[in-house]
């Protein structure tokens, strides 16, 4: 275990008491305060979904629901829920190929390098910040004029090759911390680059998956660029073309916006709240430090 | 010949990716170039080589410096510089170690699982700039807690709306540069920390001059992620503001161009000044990057 | 996770990864129940409320007389369309049109037109009898260098004053205004008398450039506005110049200044609320106070909670905008489009979408009894007004034009410089007309 995974191991009660700087009841005032003020949006959200529809306007945004309903939580599943599985079949194989690809580029580009590499990386990395609504047409034209398979598959194709640069800045930068020593014994053990790669490098990976998972599966759900310009087939879209439908027409009830939009970031959170302490532990470990 | 039978099969191995990122990434590129240089003004594809004409036209829009770039450069400045300490602020609460860490650690980074789409109704409600007996959202708490010097106008504000637009852009971002400064903050040898204080300084003292310096990595990629999200920010400006002047940015502006207008060589123009403008950020990240690789 | 472990969860993900898409592959390509091929898509941004209500007894209607080739609903929502339009854009380029698509009624499909996109239905206009029942200044307005290119499904009006009895009581006006002057007069009486409410309720920057509209066609008169949208067009007369200084007048005095966080319904419930006194919007303002709540609206009773009369000044002048239908070019099914234009344009069609959408029928042999007590109204207006096309919703202008308005407007709003807003309008015009 690593210097740097110790220290990212739970600091222990002994530095807690010996080297404050900050009392601990300061320390958790302030932090609960901050997270109240974080929540406040959310509890605005909550609440609004479980009202009347005449008890929705902006006036009324910080009371509770005189009469509570989840009349708007059942309308908007209605809605929302014959997307969710296109929502799923985009999302879960887009993520796992983007992040395995993005293992592979990042251990070459950090480990087995090659003349040249820190080109292809910056090559990779300007590629992240193309405003993508510039491109939407020609970009849909490409997939025609090659005849990719209308739908979901255009869909997971654009969000793999879009998700490149990103998952291999993540990936780089934490195989970088990886002791050289390491390649030097597979090296020893001529192992050549697949070898070195599955069993040196792979097995220990984990928390840069986690952390480059969680980044694509957030994107990726919460789009709506890509999703409405590609897929043509209303049958096909992800939930977030539903969700702008229910949100963006003329008239609109607030209250049935706000559960249809709880409704679908519970994935995301979900996917938050399971794989939280892994994202944490991922970055300590040096995956995003620079 | 052994060398490149070394490294040849990782190049092999990143070739797709290469091919990839040349095709959809700069052929794309080079197709928006092309066509902020034409003649394509209206609906009809027109690929004739027209010059800087959409550049020019662009420079002398009125709203194009006074209202979009202004807007980007407070949005920009303000959320960057928000999120840098927020998040620095959040990390340096938790380094130490708190009771329920897991919990606020989970709190803090919720805001990034909503998308704008979603949480920018709210925060329309939040920033409600409703003067007197219709005053809500965010001004009414201010009132409520007799903090009536801080109701103001939020994003309709004259000068400084845009900085007021760039707080829903912080509360998203901060749990994430949070993550990031305490991965900073816990990556810093304890062993470091022993001899400082070993040597007798304060805890404080501890901070600056052991732990910080150990951040300038960690707050410079920060300060790309967050620069390239906010260069290009449209959900969170046209779910709050709408296409509206007050709060125009680059990236509406080029919607309104390309689908509004059916202006593609005024909308390509706008996206390739953007592009210049984050190469900026971009190159020192990447100098100082690769400057590291070669140190170590 | 044990090495082991690692590998079969890879392997499986890699698995899973090609099983999904394939799977949903396979299921596009699934053939559907009825006579492989045909079907009726129809692309538009009625995602909510009447319009979805509306069209969705139209759907009702088709798939019953048209088993074998059902309508396949392809809605964007995104006000006023402008996700769709970017989507139908993008389509259209890669030449893979819908059957047919929603457009405003007017110069706003003449990027279409322009373009090869749409192909002129002058035909469907002549077999079915559509050029004797709807108004004739209507279809000369929408006909381009002698061809039209959609079909009209509804009408709504523009220049409608809508205000709240009980407030005006208050501040002892008896009846609507008729005239700019009265306007004014009322509006600072309200100020006066009943403090705390707002004279003239107002949202954000595109009703303000409907406001900017209606405030135009009272200055200038329907030839006066007509002709500005013509190349002769001044823009820089005297009578533009009153208008924008009454135009300025109103932001600057009697409307709410928070008036860019509000959507068109926010201002609207502020009249409806007793917050507010008069609001200027179009007809579908209607819908929104007097229809259910279930659809997310006000249920108020139309002539007791509130009322409504013509835009001072604008008396006799209906500011009209159409959702239409147009035929693209290339479109899959052509034959069964065609039938769809036919069928939005028969009175069937129209007095079924119309009542529940809340705009009254193109046609003039409406059958009154079954709109409500505002559409009445508009009903017997429509038959002898004089029309003028709208601004704000694609009637006179392009869309470069619209946009190019749009933006001097906005910049307008937060500085009040007249004389750069009028050369701005010059301009807009010398580009685009």
């Amino acid at each position: 275990m690593s210097a740097v995974e110790a220290v990212a191991a739970a600091p222990g009660r002994r530095l807690r008491r010996r080297h404050r700087t900050v009392g601990a009841l300061p320390k958790l005032t302030a932090l609960l305060i901050l997270a109240v003020i974080v929540l406040m949006p959310v509890y605005v959200l909550v609440v609004t979904s479980l009202k009347t529809v005449t008890e929705t306007d902006v006036s009324h945004a910080w009371s509770l629901p005189g009469v509570w309903t989840t009349e708007a939580w059942s309308e908007a599943w209605r809605q929302l829920s014959p997307y969710l599985e296109n929502s799923m079949e985009l999302v879960i194989p887009a993520t796992v190929l983007s992040t395995l690809l993005g293992s592979l580029n990042g251990f070459v580009l950090s480990k087995w390098r090659f003349p040249g590499a820190d080109v292809v990386f910056t090559f990779f990395l300007f590629g992240m910040f193309i405003p993508y609504q510039a491109v939407m047409i020609p970009l849909a034209q490409l997939f025609d004029h090659v005849s990719f398979p209308q739908g979901i598959p255009r869909l997971i194709f654009a969000h793999v090759v879009y998700g490149i640069p990103i998952t291999a800045l993540i990936f780089r930068n934490y195989y970088a911390t990886i002791p050289n020593d390491l390649m030097e014994a597979a090296r020893m053990d001529r192992a050549g680059m697949f070898r070195t790669f599955w069993s040196v490098v792979l097995p220990i990976s984990m928390p840069a998956f986690v952390v480059a998972a969680i980044w694509q599966f957030t994107s990726i759900w919460n789009d709506f660029l890509f999703a409405v310009f590609v897929v043509t087939d209303p049958n096909q879209w992800p939930v977030t073309v539903a969700l702008n439908n229910v949100t963006g027409s003329m008239v609109t009830p607030y209250n049935l916006q706000m559960a249809a939009a709880l409704l679908a970031s519970l994935p995301t959170l979900l996917v938050y709240v399971l794989l939280g302490r892994y994202f944490m532990r991922g970055l300590m470990a040096g995956a995003l430090k620079g | 010949m052994r060398r490149i039978r070394r490294w040849g099969p990782g190049l092999l191995l990143v070739s797709p990716s290469i091919v990839l990122i040349a095709v959809f990434v700069y052929g794309l590129i080079g197709w928006n170039v092309r066509v902020s240089l034409s003649n394509w003004r209206q609906a009809q594809p027109h690929y004739h080589y027209a010059g800087a004409q959409a550049y020019r036209d662009l420079n002398e829009d009125t709203v194009w410096w006074g209202w979009n770039v202004k807007h980007l450069v407070i949005f920009t400045a303000v959320f960057i510089v928000g999120t840098l300490i927020v998040g620095w602020t959040l990390a340096f609460l938790l380094d130490k170690g708190v009771r329920g860490e897991g919990f606020f650690r989970a709190v803090y980074l919720f805001p990034m699982a909503v998308s704008f789409i979603a949480s920018g109704i709210v925060w329309r409600w939040l920033m409600n700039p409703a003067p007197g007996d219709r005053e809500t959202g965010l001004n009414a708490i201010f009132d409520k807690l007799g903090l009536h010097a801080l109701a103001n106008q939020w994003y309709l504000g004259q000068n400084w709306g845009m900085a007021a637009m760039a707080m829903p852009a912080i509360w998203a971002l901060s749990g994430y540069v949070m993550a990031l400064f305490l991965a900073g903050f816990r990556g810093v040898p304890e062993e470091l920390r022993e001899a400082a204080r070993m040597d007798g300084a304060s805890e404080l003292r501890v901070y600056r001059h052991v732990v910080f310096p150990h951040l300038r990595p960690v707050t410079l990629a920060a300060l790309i992620i967050l620069g390239h999200i906010s260069i290009k920010v449209f959900d969170l400006i046209v779910a709050i503001g709408g296409k509206q002047v007050v709060t125009m940015v680059p990236a509406v502006y080029m919607w309104i161009n390309i689908y509004d207008a059916h202006d593609y060589a005024k909308g390509a123009a706008i996206a390739t000044l953007l592009l210049l403008a984050i190469s900026v950020l971009v190159v020192p990240y990447l100098v100082y990057t690769v400057r590291q690789e070669r140190q170590t | 996770m044990s090495h082991l472990a690692r590998r079969f969860a890879l392997v499986s993900a890699f698995v899973l990864l090609f099983a999904l898409p394939a799977a949903s592959a396979a299921k596009t390509s699934a053939p559907t129940t009825v006579k492989a091929g045909c079907e009726l898509s129809v692309f538009s941004w009625w995602t909510g409320g009447g319009e979805a209500a509306g069209l969705a007894k139209l759907i009702n209607i088709w798939n019953a007389q048209h088993k074998s080739c059902p309508f396949k609903n392809e809605t964007v929502a995104g006000g006023a369309g402008t996700n769709a339009k970017a989507v139908l854009a993008q389509r259209l380029a890669a030449h893979n049109p819908p059957d047919s698509f929603q457009g405003h009624a007017g110069k706003e499909l003449l990027d279409y037109i322009k373009a090869g996109q749409v192909v002129p239905i002058d035909s469907i206009y002549k077999e079915y009898g559509f050029d004797k029942i709807m108004p004739k200044s209507l279809i000369s307005q929408i006909t381009y260098k002698g061809h039209l290119y959609s079909v009209p499904v509804n009408i709504h009006r523009a220049n409608v004053l809508w205000y709240n009895p009980r407030i005006l009581a208050k501040a002892g006006i008896k009846t609507a205004p008729t005239t700019w002057a009265q306007f004014i007069a009322d509006l600072k009486a309200v100020k006066a008398k009943v403090p705390g409410v707002t004279p003239l309720s107002l949202g954000e920057q595109w009703t303000q450039k409907h406001l900017f509209e209606t405030v135009l066609i009272s200055t200038l008169g329907p030839s006066g506005w007509n002709k500005l949208w013509t190349k002769g067009g001044n823009w820089n007369s005297a009578g533009v110049k009153t208008a924008i200084a009454r135009f300025d007048d109103l932001l600057e005095h009697y409307t709410n200044s928070d008036a860019a966080s509000l959507t068109w319904q926010d201002a609207g419930k502020l009249v409806i609320d007793g917050k507010a006194a008069f609001n200027i919007m179009g007809d579908w303002q209607d819908g929104y106070f007097s229809g259910t709540t279930k659809g997310g609206n006000l249920a108020k009773k139309p002539g007791v909670d509130y009322k409504w009369a013509a835009v001072p000044g604008t008396d006799g002048v209906y500011d009209w905008l159409s959702d239409s239908f147009t035929l693209p070019k290339g479109a899959p099914h052509p034959a069964v489009a065609k039938q769809w234009l036919a069928f939005l344009g028969s009175q069937k069609a129209q007095d079924t979408f119309n009542p529940v959408k809340g705009s009254i029928p193109a046609r003039q042999d409406a059958k009154t009894s079954l709109y409500g007590p505002y559409l009445k109204w508009a009903l017997t207006q429509w038959k002898s007004d004089t029309l003028v096309g709208s601004l704000t919703h694609g009637v006179v202008a392009s869309n470069a034009w619209n946009s190019a308005i749009d933006t001097a407007l906005g910049v307008f709003v937060q500085t009040h410089e007249s004389s750069t807003f009028q050369k701005a309008l010059v301009a807009a015009h010398g580009k685009n007309a």
